[in-house]
């Protein structure tokens, strides 16, 4: 009798095929199954019983789902580009900066090394309205109202947007930084020559350089964002009212709350193609911006 | 007209000096190269002409405009850079119309510079090429008729050959001869490499630690060098440099013992036991029969070949006169073998005289 023998490359990949399962592809499969299921975390019998597309049906249908869906898409949004503008100002002034260069990155990156948990603590207290210190600031400036910063839900999507923004700029302005520092030098004098003015040069020659570094930033920053979870659940928790309800607070909410495990699963799935097509649409961009200025493949 | 004038001026990097007050005008439609080692404050000159850097000291007119504090795009130059300098995301036509792009030329306008540009250039079929689909001697190309459709008033290149190898070297450096003859604009044009500013210059400034050595026509710089460095910097291969003193009636007492007369250019001019170098170029010392037919004076020296480079038409030979390793030129060369010991004709009327102490040339 011979013993069938395992070929050796599979016996060589074997612990990382064990590990890949355990940790991703088991999961993956798992809240697959559950998001066809009703499955409660209360009653784990519901886990055997196959709705079909129920969870998915009734997601399509839920105000409060797309009511989310779309304060996502906003927050998105309005965080993306302003953290794109900002991050382009700082590395175009920090690029200019001759001296202490190496500290004021460091200090740069200062916010990235925060706990979002703690950054979503530090801007509880400073939007405060009895005690924070922003309405501090605007009642010894004169101002007596006391300006429902995390209540109104205006002003919390605000805070919650400043709060974000504040943490994650530096991730633009250290890869447009990166950019700018790989950017030869000798296109820039060239176009002195051909006429340009400084605006010019930048609109023309250094922005299209830095594209590609802008949309690795933007892919990096729409899954990041995309998942905003703990600064969120901290300043507001997706309150007053649902008014701050992000796609991650509802979530949980749905899913640990209200214990409506297989609901949240569905709802999970639906999300995660808004990531994916953000990251689509931003890889296309990416190698359209490569291949612009040169650097194909 | 278009000249270039630059009284005293100056460059200094935080305490380093690149630049020592350097005087210098340019005729309109000249063609200026300055040349000179490597580090010598070439391209620094040449970017404060262009306005990409700052003048420390001095001033600077172009076409009678004091342009000290005027950025690049007022001073209507082009350059074209050692590294091309081309805008990567664009195609060969829009490099080309991109200066009139800027200047809002209206768009049949562009096209029609762009095209009598590329027909110059012979770039017609590359026009919708990135430049990183382009080979080397083709971006020197585009980057040339990126200067040439803004019609300035003046051409700045720094360089622009010495990234292609020595065949395309050549070809490129007659196109830019015949576009000068064409345009017929100033052109400014920094090198290293002496050849390139022997071809190609009206007049040379030859260049040195930040200072000007000598400024004349090519044939100036050759015939009359101020100083040792120009007598070795200029002609290849370089001139022959031997370590002599001056006796009290006009000869140069070699190092070896060796005595030759003094050349008619310096006579009268040394001191007796002054320390000279006595300098000939390899054409003036000949084999006997293998020579150009010159009347004037001659020295005759007996000299052992050490060594030989044949070139097809002519052979290089190197001997060893009082102690000193030169090198002959040999006309209709046959074939020579080291150690073959040959009768020399030296030129005297064409050495030259260098003070040793001070290298600079004695010559009335
Ligand atoms: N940006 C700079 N900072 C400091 N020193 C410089 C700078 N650019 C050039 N130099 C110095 O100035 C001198 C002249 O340089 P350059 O004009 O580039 O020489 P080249 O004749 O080779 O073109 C060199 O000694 C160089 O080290
Ligand atoms: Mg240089």
């Amino acid at each position: 009798m011979t013993r069938r023998r395992l070929p050796e490359w599979f016996v060589l990949l074997l612990p990382a095929i064990v590990v890949i399962a355990a940790v991703v592809l088991i999961p993956l499969i798992f809240s697959l199954y559950s998001s066809f299921t009703p499955y409660k975390l209360t009653r784990p019998s519901t886990l055997w019983r196959w709705v079909g597309t129920y969870n998915y049906e009734k997601i399509l249908t839920d105000a409060k789902f797309w009511a989310a869906f779309g304060r996502t898409v906003l927050f998105l949004t309005v965080v993306l580009n302003l953290e794109l503008l900002l991050g382009l100002g700082i590395a175009l002034l920090m690029n200019r900066v001759t001296w202490g260069q190496r500290t004021l990155r460091t200090i740069l990156m200062f916010p990235m090394m925060f706990s979002p948990i703690l950054v979503g603590f530090q801007f509880k207290f400073i939007f405060n309205d009895n005690i924070g210190l922003v309405n501090n600031v605007l009642q010894s400036l004169g101002s007596d109202a006391a300006l429902p910063w995390l209540v109104d839900g205006r002003l919390a999507m605000f805070s919650i947007m400043f709060a974000e923004i504040w943490m994650s700029t530096s991730v633009f302005a250290i890869l447009i930084l990166a950019g700018l520092f790989a950017m030869p030098r000798d296109p820039l004098e060239a176009a002195k020559v051909d006429g340009c003015t400084p605006w010019q040069t930048f609109r023309h020659i250094t922005l299209p350089f830095l594209m590609p570094f802008i949309y690795i930033a933007m892919t990096i920053r729409s899954l990041d964002v995309a998942r905003a979870y703990d600064i969120v659940q901290i300043m507001t928790g997706g309150g007053p009212a649902r008014r701050t309800e992000l796609l991650w607070t509802l979530m949980s909410r749905t899913g640990y709350v209200d214990a409506r495990m297989g609901l949240a699963n569905a709802m999970g799935y639906v999300s995660i193609l808004l990531s994916i097509l953000f990251t689509i649409y931003f890889f296309r961009k990416l190698s359209a911006a490569r291949a612009e200025i040169g650097m194909a493949g | 007209m278009t000249e270039v004038n630059l009284a005293n001026v100056t460059k200094d990097y935080g305490s380093v000096r690149a630049v020592h007050g350097i005087d210098l005008g340019i005729g309109d439609g000249e063609f200026v190269v300055l040349v000179g080692p490597s580090g010598c404050g070439k391209s620094t000159t040449l970017r404060m002409i262009a306005g990409l850097e700052s003048i420390s000291g001095g001033e600077i007119t172009i076409g009678g405009r004091l342009v000290n504090d005027l950025p690049p795009r007022e001073r209507n130059i082009s350059m074209v850079f050692q590294n091309y300098a081309l805008y990567p995301h664009m195609t060969v036509r829009e490099n080309l119309g991109f200066s009139l792009r800027i200047a809002k030329a209206d768009a049949a306008a562009i096209r029609t510079a762009v095209r009598d540009a590329a027909d110059i250039l012979g770039l017609n079929e590359l026009l919708d090429r990135k430049p990183a689909e382009l080979s080397g001697g083709q971006r020197q190309r585009v980057a040339m008729g990126r200067a040439i459709v803004r019609h300035p008033d003046v051409f700045l290149f720094d360089e622009p050959l010495s990234n292609l190898d020595a065949k395309l070297r050549t070809q490129m450096r007659v196109e830019i001869k015949k576009l000068h003859q064409r345009v017929g604009n100033t052109i400014i044009y920094v090198t290293h490499d002496q050849v390139e500013a022997m071809t190609l210059a009206d007049r040379i400034v030859l260049m040195r630690d930040g200072h000007i050595v000598q400024v004349g026509t090519p044939l100036d710089l050759f015939n009359a060098p101020v100083s040792t460095f120009v007598a070795t910097f200029i002609g290849s291969p370089p001139m022959n440099l031997i370590d002599g003193t001056a006796t009290d009636d006009d000869t140069i007492r070699l190092a070896n013992g060796l005595v030759v007369p003094v050349p008619a250019s310096a006579r009268g001019l040394l001191q007796a036991e002054q320390k000279v170098q006595f300098g000939f170029r390899a054409d003036n010392l000949m084999p006997a029969g293998h020579a150009v037919q010159e009347d004037g004076e001659m020295a005759e020296l007996d000299l052992t070949v050490t060594l030989t480079e044949p070139l097809g038409t002519e052979t290089l030979l190197f001997t060893d006169v009082a102690g000193t390793e030169v090198q002959a030129k040999m006309l209709n060369p046959r074939p020579v073998r080291p150690g073959e010991t040959l009768k020399f004709h030296l030129m005297l009327d064409k050495c030259h005289v260098f003070d040793a102490i001070s290298s600079q040339a004695i010559r009335s």
